[in-house]
């Protein structure tokens, strides 16, 4: 059989500083090096030659029970969410999700981030009620059931707390794993009705500006929304990756304002009033706003901006000598969809586009991949993401300047001053392999 | 408190999603309810005073309901908390990254009582009657010094008090309101 090429095969040689690779590389042609390298690294026919093969015992014999509902592997034990307060002592607690150890696009539902603020409350669907009242022509109460029967939509979201990557305003980089800095944000497919729908239903009065929308835990935690956002794609979310709505992740319902800082998504959504001035929640007024160096501070810092981080490699793993590598690691934005990651194994000096995993949706995790070939040398490696509407990532030299960094060291990366972080995080390889956290 | 107002109701779905569009068919579940029948969860206050119940209080008043009902957490005399707990006493001067916010932070004195309404004591929230608010208010707000040990805090004078970093805030980005 004769093969036919088309088209010539992506360059090898690296397009940017310290080894990285055309991403037209990875786009189905495979990864081909002719020969050794001028670096010296055979990858495919250097090293000890396999062991022979034999059959293990889980080859030869029955396996166990199938389970009603399955969980991972055992030997997947160390894939958890990190947790702040296992013993449920009587402050907030937080579990944060693992992106080092993740791939794709989806956050699994039991690995989905989650801070609650006073415990997870043990709503029983069939009596759960949302109520939509304040400012509309008639006040409705709707059930798990009635909504049920609703037209839905299905659609792909990130959900961040504003204060993810609060660590990475230490002065000198935190120690941690990208789940440390970066876990208390997760990506998944939610299914609901649209609050449009429901507010069709009761009405709106044109004095409404806000509405405050309040979960049925037992700190009736609230937030205030604009309406504005409330017509354009907020949803009562109903199920999360094909099931229920987890109970951290606010069962049996929760607000799904897609981009929006996470704690506005609020859990267990039992009441929407519209109202005409925003509420001054605790959560608004103080926690979530965000001093400034020059003394002021900012309110409605809804969005939470373009950003992007390597998960693979990062702080906790290892490079196991030269040779090709596969640099990947998740960008969102919550003002739509990612247009471009570029990528940098030196620091920032130069950079390569990485490819973007298919399909790319807005408001959504999108992976992106960068072939890489290591020569053994150190390197840092950085990842800068673009969206649709323009805006870049900002470099942390920039971002510091504007947003101000702490005076001293962050040393617990669990210290949480609640303010939205979305520059660049640097991995610096050392030329044994190890990775350490570095400012670049 | 907010109920019906007599102000004629605009079809504002329908400017939303533009004039002439045809409203689509809802199932129209939803069950009717009145105002008076969402009282119990009704219990948000806005800055300008709206949803303020009757009743009254003075940091006298405030300090003995303290010392029995949140200095456990939150430290005598709102220092020294319990592990993981913000105190309630802390700086009004607000320019480092990582300052510590406390009451004196808050834009309105009424995101205090609302806070207290619905969400304290933690471990039974709730339970807190109107005076007690009022009082805790006077209290917590005294020990900041941002009103004096004898004043009265009610649904008249608590919205009035300004707040030492009232005029420090910016919105971040109006076209998105």
């Amino acid at each position: 059989m004769t093969i036919h090429k088309r088209g010539k095969a992506p360059s090898l040689e690296p397009v940017a500083g310290n080894g990285l690779l055309d991403r037209r590389a990875l786009l189905g042609r495979g990864i081909v090096f002719a020969g050794a390298t001028t670096t010296g690294v055979g990858t495919l026919l250097t090293g000890a030659a396999a062991e022979p093969l034999k059959d293990d015992q889980w080859s030869l014999e029955m396996g166990s029970v199938v389970p009603a509902y399955q969980v991972p592997s055992r030997f997947e034990k160390d894939v958890i969410r990190t947790r702040s307060n296992p013993n449920n002592e009587f402050r907030n607690s937080h579990a944060r999700t693992p992106h080092h150890l993740l791939q794709g696009t989806i956050t699994p539902n039991g690995l989905f981030f989650s801070i609650s603020h006073s415990g997870l409350p043990d709503i029983d669907p069939a009596q759960h009620k949302l109520v939509i009242h304040g400012l509309v022509k008639q006040p409705l109460v709707y059930t798990v059931e009635s909504l049920s029967r609703y037209p839905m939509v299905t659609r792909m979201h990130f959900i961040e707390c504003s204060g993810n990557s609060a660590p990475m305003f230490s002065n000198e980089p935190v120690q941690a794993t990208a789940q440390a800095l970066h876990g208390l944000v997760s990506n998944a497919e939610w299914t609901g009705v649209l609050l449009s729908t429901l507010l069709e239903e009761t009405g709106i009065d044109p004095r409404a500006k806000w509405l405050l929308a309040e979960g049925a835990d037992s700190l009736a935690l609230h937030r205030s929304v604009p309406v504005k956002k409330a017509l354009d794609d907020a949803m009562i979310a109903l199920y999360q990756n094909g099931e229920r709505v987890q109970p951290g992740n606010g069962y049996p319902m929760r607000l799904l304002l897609p981009g929006y800082q996470g704690n506005m998504n609020v859990k267990h959504v039992r009441r929407i009033k519209l109202i005409d001035q925003p509420a001054m929640s605790f959560f608004e007024s103080k926690t979530y706003s965000q001093i400034l160096p020059d003394g002021k501070m900012w309110l409605f810092h809804f969005v939470q901006e373009v950003k992007s981080f390597i998960t693979h490699p990062s702080f906790g793993h290892s490079l196991n000598g030269p040779g090709y590598y596969e640099i990947s690691g998740i960008a969102y934005s919550g003002n739509g969809r990612i247009s471009k990651v570029m990528v940098s194994a030196d620091g920032g000096k130069s950079w390569a586009q990485a490819a973007l995993q298919a399909p790319v949706l807005p408001k959504a995790f999108t992976r992106f991949r960068m072939p890489w070939r290591w020569d053994g040398q150190p390197v840092v490696l950085q990842s800068r993401a673009w969206d649709e509407s323009g805006e870049v990532q900002p470099l942390r030299a920039d971002f510091v300047a504007a947003r101000g960094q702490t005076d001293k060291p962050v040393t617990n990366p669990l210290g949480f001053p609640n303010q939205h972080y979305n520059s660049i995080t640097s991995w610096g390889v050392d030329s044994a392999g190890g990775i350490k956290h570095v400012y670049a | 408190m907010c109920t019906r107002r007599s102000s004629p109701f605009a079809l504002l779905l329908v400017l939303a999603f533009g004039a002439g569009t045809a409203v689509a068919e809802t199932p129209g579940l939803g069950k009717p309810i009145n105002e008076a029948d969402i009282a119990a969860w009704n219990i948000e206050v806005l800055p300008d005073g709206t949803g303020l119940p009757p009743g009254s209080g003075t940091a006298t008043q405030g300090a003995a309901i303290y010392s029995q009902k949140c200095a456990m957490c939150h430290g005598e005399n709102g220092v020294n908390p319990a592990a993981g707990i913000l105190p309630l006493v802390g700086p009004s001067k607000f320019d480092r990254i990582d300052t510590m916010k406390t009451v004196p932070y808050y834009k309105y004195a009424t995101t205090l009582f609302d806070v207290m309404r619905r969400s304290m004591p933690y471990q039974m929230p709730k339970t807190l009657g109107n005076d007690e608010l009022f009082a805790l208010s006077a209290y917590i707000l005294s020990l900041n010094k941002i009103i004096g040990e004898n004043d009265v805090m009610d649904a008249k004078t608590l919205p009035q008090v300004k707040m030492p970093n009232r005029d420090n805030f910016i919105i971040w980005a109006p076209d998105k309101i």
